[in-house]
C-alpha cells in the first residue's frame, strides 16, 4: 500500500451552542492514501462537512479547530502560517462544494474565475492561463469551451456549473480533491455523469479523493474505503466492499437500509428513526445509543472502542464487540 | 368628559391591549422562546425601556384632588388634574426664572428660591423644574411611538395583506399608491402634512403614520405573496376554510415577526423625527424635542445654561439607545436571514 | 433594454402624476385657497383682503370644474404649471419661486457634495475594515459605536458641534456662508464635519451588513478554497458583489444632493434650498413648499430609474425583458 497523503489525528472542531461550545467534530482520526478514494458518509448534521472544512482550515466563524493534528504530505496544516496555507488550498488540496449554484462568483465570468485559480498557484500570463483554462474545460467535458469561458455562472446548467467547479479545482493538479456532496444538488442523470467524470479524472490524474456524502449509492460507485460518521465521531471504517456487504455498526446498517438496491443484510434491523440530534442532545456514551435498536447498558455509559472486524475494517460499537462481530 | 378622565381611559385601554398581546404571545412556543432569548441578550436595555414605560404610565394617570391646592394659587390649582408623577413634586414647584442644579438662588438676580436645593437639575427660563419636565417627556415620547404605531401597523397590515393576497388589479393600485407616497421625501412630506393638518399631538402622529406605513406595507405585501404560494394554504382551502379564515389563521400569524421588527425599528426613528419637527416649530408640547429646541439658544447666554439641554438630551439618548439595542436583538432573533449570524 | 427603459419611464411619469394628484388633494382640497389666504394674512383679515390675495396668487378659479371655461380650473392650472416648471410666485413675499430655487442650488450643492463623497468614502472604508474583523472585538465595538452614534439626535450633533468647535475652540465660524472660493471652505468645514458625524453610524452599519452578508456566501468559501488571501477575497470578490446593494443606495441618494439638507443649512445659515424650505414653513408659504415636495419626488423618481438601469449594469443575472 502506498504511503498516506493525508493524516488526521484526534481532530476536534467546536461551535458555540446556547450553553457553551460543543465539538461538532469530536476526535476524528483517519488517513487518505495517495490515489485512493475515501468516502466520509453520514446524515446531515453529523459533522462530515465540518471535518472537510477543518482540513482546509476553512471552518466558518465562530467555529474553530480546538485540537488534533492534520498532516498533508510532510506539512502540518495546523501549524502553517497563513500564506503557506493559501498555497496548500487549491494547490495540493482542492475542494468542490455542494451547491454549484451559489459556489461560483455570480458577477464574474467562469473563465476569469478559473484563470484566477491558475494564476494563484502558477506564474502564468493571463493569456497562457486562459489557454490552460480552455484545456481544463475540455478535460472536464465542457463542450464549446471558448464560449463557456465567457459565460456567467447563471447562464450555465447545474451540471455544467459543477464541471466548472471541478475544472477550477483541478487547476493546479492537486494531490487530494475534497468533494463535499458533489452530486447532491443535481438531477439523477447529471449525478451519474459527474460520478463518471470524477472516476475518470482520478484514474487519469492519480489524485486522491475525499468524498463527503450522505448518499450510499455514490459511495458504492466511487469509494475504495468508507468512513461512517455519526454525531461528530467515526462509527465505522473499512474497505468499501466489507463495510457495504457486512456492516459492523447498527448505524451503518440503518444507512444501507435507507437505500434500495444495495446489497445489505436482510435480517433483524428496523429502519433508524429520527435524525441526528443537535450537539446539545448528544448522548454521553455511544452517541448512537438513543436511536440504536441494539442498545444495552454500556452503550449509555461509556464510549465504545474500535472493534476490529477484519483487516482495516473496524466498528465503534459495544453490541458488535459483545457479539464478536457475529451479530451481523 | 374631563380630558384627564379620557386620558386615563385611553391609558387603561392601551395597557390592557398590551397585556392581551403578551398573553397571546405567551401561548406560542416560538414567541415564548423569542422573548426568553431577548431577555437573555438585552437585560439592561429592556429594563431601561421598562423604566421609561413605567414613568410614562404613571404620568398618564391623573386626577383632581382638593388637597392639592396650596399657597396663593389655590384657585388655579384646584381644578387641575395632576398625574402620579406630578405628585412626586410639590404642587407649587416653580421658581421665577433660571436656577442652576441644586442652587438656592436664582441664576440672574440672585433672589432666593422658594424651594432651595430641591431642583436637582435646575429650572428653565420660567422656573419650571427640569427634572420634572424630563420625566414628563417620557409620556410624550411613548405617545409618539405608540399612537403612530397604532395607525401604521393595522393600516400596513390591512393594505399589504389584501394587496398581496388578492393580487391583480387591487395589487396594481396599491402598489401605485405606495410608490407614489414613497417617492415624496419623507421629511418634506411630513412637514407639508403637518402644515396642512395643523400642529397638535394627534395631527403629528397622523402625519408620521402617513409617511411611515409604506415601508411595512411593502414588506407585508411581498411576504404575503410568498406565503400565498405555500402548500399549507392550499391544504387549508381543500379542507374548506374560507378565504378570510385562511388569511386570519394562516397568513397574518406568519407576518407577525415583520410587524414586531418594524415596530421596534420604527419607534426610535419616530421619536427622533419629532425632535426635528420640534425644532421646526411643529412638534408636540412637552416633548424632549421642545426642551432641546428651547434650550438651544441658552448655550449662547452668559453664564451658559447647560442643564436643560443636557437633561433632555440624555433622557432622549438613553431611551433611543435602549430601544435601538432591543430592536437590533429582536431583528436578530426573529429574522431568519440574520438568525445565527451572531451568537 | 430600450423597451424596458421606455416602460420604466412611463411608470415614472405615472408616479409623477400620482404625486401631483396627492399634492392637489392636500394643498387645494384639504387646505383650500381661503385657508391659505387666512394663514398668510392672519385670522382677522377682512374678506376683501382675502379675496384680493386669492386673485393675486391666481387661486380664484374653481377647483375642479369650470362650466364657462373647462381649462380654467385650479387642478388644470396645478398640473400644467408643475409639469412645465412654471412655479409662480411665493405665497409669502411674491418672489418668483423659480428664481429662488436657482439661487439656492449652488450653496446646497457646495454643502451636500462634499458631505456625500466624504460620507461614502469614510463609511465604506470603515465598514470594510469592521467586516474584515467580523466576529471579533473590533467588529463588536464598531457595531456598538454605530448604534451609539445613531441614537443621538442630529440636532444634538449640530448644537454640540457649534458649541464646542465654533464657540469654545473657535476653529471655525459658527455659521454663515460666502461663495467666494478663498473663504468658502472656512464656512463649510464645520457643517460637513457635523453632517458626517450624524450620518456615519447608520451608513457604516448598513455597509457592514452588506459586506458581512456577502462574506458569508458560498462563492467566498470557494475563493478561499482555491487559495485567495483575505485582501484578495475582499477586493476581488466581496466588493464587486456588494456593489449591487451599494449602488442602489448611492444612486438613489444623488438626486437629493440638489435639495440640500434642511437642518444643516438652516443651522449654519447656508442660503440653499434647505433654508428656503425652512423659511417657507415659518412663513406659511404653501406655494414654495408644494414646489419643494414636487421637486423632491421628481428627483427621487429619476434616481429610481437611474438605479434600476445601473443595477442591470452591475449584476449580470438581471435580465430585462
Amino acid at each position: 500500500m502506498s504511503e498516506s497523503l493525508l493524516e488526521v489525528r484526534a481532530l476536534h472542531t467546536s461551535f458555540p451552542q446556547p450553553h457553551g461550545r460543543a465539538n461538532v467534530v469530536d476526535g476524528v482520526s483517519f488517513d487518505v492514501n495517495e490515489g485512493e478514494t475515501v468516502a466520509l458518509v453520514g446524515e446531515s448534521g453529523c459533522g462530515k462537512s465540518m471535518t472537510a472544512l477543518s482540513l482546509m482550515r476553512l471552518v466558518p466563524k465562530p467555529g474553530r479547530i480546538e485540537s488534533g493534528s492534520i498532516r498533508v504530505g510532510a506539512r502540518d496544516v495546523r501549524a502553517l502560517p497563513v500564506t503557506e496555507m493559501r498555497r496548500v488550498r487549491g494547490g495540493d488540496v482542492s475542494m468542490i462544494f455542494q451547491e454549484p449554484m451559489t459556489s461560483l462568483n455570480p458577477v464574474q465570468r467562469c473563465g476569469r474565475q478559473i484563470v484566477e485559480a491558475i494564476r494563484l498557484h502558477h506564474a502564468e500570463s493571463k493569456a497562457e492561463a486562459r489557454g490552460h483554462a480552455r484545456d481544463l474545460f475540455g478535460e472536464v467535458g465542457i463542450p464549446d469551451a471558448e464560449e463557456r469561458l465567457d459565460a456567467y455562472p447563471h447562464q450555465l446548467s447545474g451540471g455544467m456549473r459543477q464541471r466548472v467547479m471541478i475544472a477550477m479545482a483541478l487547476a493546479s493538479r492537486p494531490k487530494l480533491l475534497i468533494a463535499d456532496e458533489p452530486t447532491t444538488a443535481l438531477d439523477v442523470t447529471i449525478q451519474a455523469q459527474i460520478i463518471d467524470l470524477l472516476r475518470g479524472l482520478q484514474r487519469e490524474l492519480g489524485m486522491a479523493i475525499l468524498l463527503i456524502t450522505h448518499d450510499v449509492g455514490v459511495v458504492n460507485e466511487l469509494a475504495d474505503r468508507v468512513l461512517v460518521m455519526y454525531a461528530g465521531r467515526i462509527a465505522e471504517e473499512g474497505p468499501r466492499r466489507d463495510v457495504l456487504a457486512s456492516p459492523g455498526h447498527p448505524y451503518t446498517r440503518g444507512l444501507l437500509r435507507s437505500l434500495p438496491g444495495v446489497v445489505g443484510p436482510e435480517d433483524r434491523l428496523e429502519e433508524i428513526e429520527g435524525v441526528v440530534p443537535p450537539p446539545a442532545q448528544w448522548a454521553h456514551g455511544c452517541r448512537f445509543s438513543n436511536r440504536c435498536p441494539l442498545v444495552f447498558e454500556p452503550c449509555v455509559e461509556t464510549q465504545p472502542e474500535r472493534f476490529r472486524l477484519s483487516d482495516g475494517h473496524g466498528a465503534w460499537c459495544h453490541a458488535t464487540k459483545r457479539d464478536g462481530g457475529g451479530a451481523r | 368628559m374631563e380630558p384627564h378622565v379620557f386620558s386615563n381611559l385611553v391609558t387603561t385601554a392601551l395597557f390592557a391591549g398590551l397585556m392581551l398581546a403578551l398573553w397571546g404571545a405567551r401561548r406560542s412556543l416560538l414567541w415564548r422562546n423569542a422573548g426568553r432569548e431577548l431577555v437573555r441578550r438585552r437585560p439592561i436595555s429592556l429594563a431601561v425601556v421598562a423604566a421609561y414605560a413605567l414613568v410614562a404610565g404613571l404620568d398618564s394617570i391623573a386626577w383632581t384632588d382638593p388637597h392639592d391646592a396650596v399657597g396663593e394659587d389655590q384657585a388655579v390649582l384646584l381644578g387641575v388634574a395632576r398625574t402620579v408623577v406630578d405628585r412626586f413634586f410639590p404642587a407649587d414647584f416653580q421658581e421665577a426664572s433660571y436656577s442652576a442644579p441644586l442652587a438656592d438662588r436664582e441664576l440672574y438676580g440672585g433672589e432666593p428660591l422658594s424651594h432651595p436645593g430641591a431642583h436637582w437639575l435646575g429650572t428653565d427660563i420660567i422656573g419650571r423644574d427640569v427634572f420634572h419636565r424630563a420625566l414628563k417627556g417620557a409620556r410624550v415620547a411613548l405617545i409618539i411611538g405608540g399612537l403612530t404605531s397604532l395607525i401604521v401597523l393595522p393600516l400596513a397590515l390591512l393594505v399589504g395583506v389584501s394587496a398581496g393576497y388578492v393580487g391583480g388589479r387591487l395589487d396594481d393600485a396599491v402598489f401605485f399608491v405606495m410608490s407614489t407616497l414613497a417617492s415624496m421625501p419623507s421629511l418634506l412630506l411630513l412637514i407639508a402634512l403637518i402644515m396642512v393638518l395643523g400642529v397638535g399631538t394627534v395631527q403629528v402622529c397622523v402625519a408620521l403614520g402617513v409617511t411611515g406605513w409604506v415601508g411595512l406595507a411593502r414588506l407585508v405585501r411581498a411576504e404575503t405573496m410568498k406565503i400565498r404560494e405555500l402548500e399549507y394554504i392550499d391544504a387549508a382551502r381543500v379542507l374548506g376554510a374560507s378565504e378570510l379564515r385562511i388569511v386570519w389563521r394562516h397568513v397574518v400569524p406568519n407576518l407577525m415577526h415583520l410587524v414586531v421588527i418594524t415596530f421596534a425599528l420604527l419607534f426610535s426613528s419616530l421619536v427622533l423625527s419629532e425632535v426635528v419637527l420640534s425644532w421646526l416649530g411643529i412638534g408636540i408640547d412637552g416633548s424632549w424635542g421642545r426642551m432641546i429646541d428651547q434650550a438651544r439658544t441658552e448655550l449662547s447666554r452668559e453664564p451658559v445654561i447647560w442643564w436643560s439641554l443636557l437633561t433632555a438630551s440624555i433622557a432622549l439618548f438613553a431611551l433611543i439607545l435602549a430601544v435601538n439595542q432591543v430592536a437590533d436583538a429582536v431583528r436578530d432573533i426573529l429574522d431568519p436571514r440574520t438568525a445565527g449570524e451572531r451568537s | 433594454m430600450i423597451a424596458y427603459t421606455v416602460r420604466r419611464l412611463a411608470y415614472g411619469f405615472a408616479t409623477v402624476l400620482g404625486v401631483l394628484t396627492f399634492l392637489f388633494a392636500l394643498f387645494f382640497l384639504y387646505a383650500t385657497p381661503e385657508d391659505m389666504a387666512r394663514r398668510a394674512l392672519g385670522e382677522k383679515a377682512p374678506p376683501q383682503a382675502l379675496e384680493q390675495w386669492i386673485v393675486n396668487h391666481d387661486y380664484h378659479h374653481p377647483l375642479l370644474w369650470n362650466p364657462d371655461n373647462p381649462g380654467q380650473t385650479l387642478i388644470v392650472d396645478h398640473f400644467r404649471r408643475m409639469l412645465t416648471f412654471d412655479f409662480g410666485r411665493s405665497d409669502a413675499d411674491d418672489v418668483l419661486v423659480t428664481r429662488r430655487l436657482r439661487k439656492g442650488v449652488g450653496p446646497s450643492l457646495s454643502l451636500t457634495v462634499p458631505l456625500f463623497v466624504g460620507g461614502l468614502f469614510v463609511s465604506i472604508s470603515l465598514a470594510l475594515f469592521v467586516a474584515t474583523f467580523r466576529e471579533t472585538y473590533i467588529d463588536r465595538a464598531g457595531v456598538a459605536l454605530c448604534v451609539f452614534a445613531m441614537s443621538v439626535s442630529i440636532l444634538l450633533y449640530i448644537i454640540g458641534g457649534q458649541f464646542l468647535i465654533a464657540r469654545v475652540l473657535r476653529w471655525f465660524p459658527i455659521s454663515g456662508f460666502d461663495p467666494s472660493p478663498e473663504v468658502i471652505g472656512r464656512f463649510l468645514v464645520l457643517p460637513v464635519f457635523v453632517g458626517l458625524a450624524a450620518s456615519f453610524g447608520e451608513q457604516v452599519r448598513f455597509y457592514r451588513t452588506v459586506f458581512v452578508e456577502e462574506t458569508n456566501r458560498d462563492y467566498v468559501r470557494t475563493a478561499r478554497a482555491k487559495g485567495c488571501g483575505d485582501g484578495r477575497v475582499m477586493w476581488h470578490h466581496v466588493l464587486r458583489n456588494a456593489m449591487i446593494p451599494i449602488i442602489t443606495r448611492v444612486v438613489l441618494a444623488i438626486p437629493f444632493l440638489f435639495t440640500g439638507s434642511i437642518l444643516l443649512e438652516s443651522f449654519f445659515a447656508i442660503p440653499g434650498l434647505g433654508s428656503i424650505t425652512v423659511d417657507a414653513i415659518h412663513e406659511n408659504d404653501f406655494a414654495t413648499l408644494r414646489v419643494m415636495v414636487f421637486l423632491g419626488s421628481l428627483l427621487f423618481i429619476v434616481g429610481q430609474i437611474a438605479t434600476d438601469i445601473c443595477y442591470t449594469l452591475a449584476d449580470p443575472r438581471v435580465r430585462l425583458e
